[in-house]
């Protein structure tokens, strides 16, 4: 199977671009929740 | 003269589009959401990539090659309905002047940069072994180049201004001016001679392809629209926080310098 790097590098890349905005997102998220609720308890609400 | 008959609508229109507005609202409704869409995206984008990957059968001309289609289609379709979202924001943003849309349309940019930087890249693996070529000048790929182009314009043009309105609305301009590159993309491979193959799939005619290999790629880009959805209400909610801490912390020094 000849095809097999493309395939494992489009795949492999797809991995890495989603997680890689999953998981800078899910970072982002919570460093905003943990600072609101210092700041301000009521600021989830 | 002006109809009478239609302003309550326009203002009752104007009135929805404002209901979720408000940030705490916002944040009540989307937090209650999010965890279902992303779950939702996770195993609808799994299942289709594990289809496609494994179970779907190969093509007689381009053999396993093309399992590289699962990705690169669905990131196609990402790239330019996640742009039309942009514009669509930018649209909200200029006319009612919807509080939320400029924060939108500022978080949709990244997502969707990535997903046409993907696009690019998975289909110059796909375009190697099937043409010979990482990338030719093709009227389809140029063109998502320019999308691609077009994504950094705004992500750059929104944070080049001191004043944040102003980025905004040069970058609601810009994103409005760039949808006519999206029937561009779309009729390119009808309208020029291009190596890149015509669409498999229209809105008007029935698929061109065999169901086994068509249901994963659905799937793949039903998983995809809703990951790009959590995705992006995620980072709507974090840039909506972000603005209140903001806006807490300035009120603060400003009782301090009192």
């Amino acid at each position: 199977m000849t095809h097999l790097p493309y395939i494992i590098g489009s795949y492999g890349l797809t991995f890495i671009v989603v997680g890689w905005l999953a998981v800078d997102t899910w970072l982002r998220s919570r460093r905003a929740r943990i600072t609101l609720a210092k700041i301000d308890p009521r600021g989830m609400r | 003269m002006t109809d009478v008959s239609t302003a309550p609508t326009t203002v009752a229109r104007g009135r929805n589009l404002h209901r979720f507005a408000n940030p705490g609202r916002f944040l009540r409704i989307s937090g209650v959401i999010l965890p279902y869409l992303a779950a939702m995206a996770i195993i609808v984008t799994l299942t289709g990539m594990i289809w496609g990957l494994f179970f779907s059968p190969s093509d007689w001309q381009q053999h396993d090659a093309v399992r590289i289609m699962y990705v690169h289609v669905p990131a196609a379709w990402l790239a330019s309905s996640g742009y039309a979202s942009l514009a669509l924001c930018s649209l909200f943003s200029l006319v009612w002047r919807h509080p939320l849309a400029d924060l939108a349309a500022v978080e949709i940019g990244p997502v969707g940069a990535a997903f046409t930087a993907l696009c690019l890249a998975t289909g110059s693996l796909w375009g190697k072994p099937m043409w010979g070529a990482w990338w030719v000048w093709d009227a389809r790929m140029t063109s998502v180049l320019v999308l691609f182009f077009l994504y950094l314009g705004h992500i750059a043009l929104v944070r080049a201004f001191d004043d944040q309105q102003r980025g905004y609305r040069a970058g609601a301009i810009l994103a409005l001016v760039g949808v006519v590159n999206l029937p561009i993309i779309k009729y390119s491979v009808d309208w020029w001679n291009t190596l890149h193959q015509p669409a498999s799939i229209t809105l008007t005619g029935a698929p061109t392809m065999a169901p086994s290999m068509l249901w994963p790629l659905l799937l793949g880009g039903i998983g995809g629209m809703l990951g790009f959805g959590a995705l992006v209400t995620a980072r709507l909610r974090a840039a909506v926080m972000e603005r209140r801490i903001r806006a807490l912390t300035l009120a603060q020094v400003r009782r301090e310098a009192e």
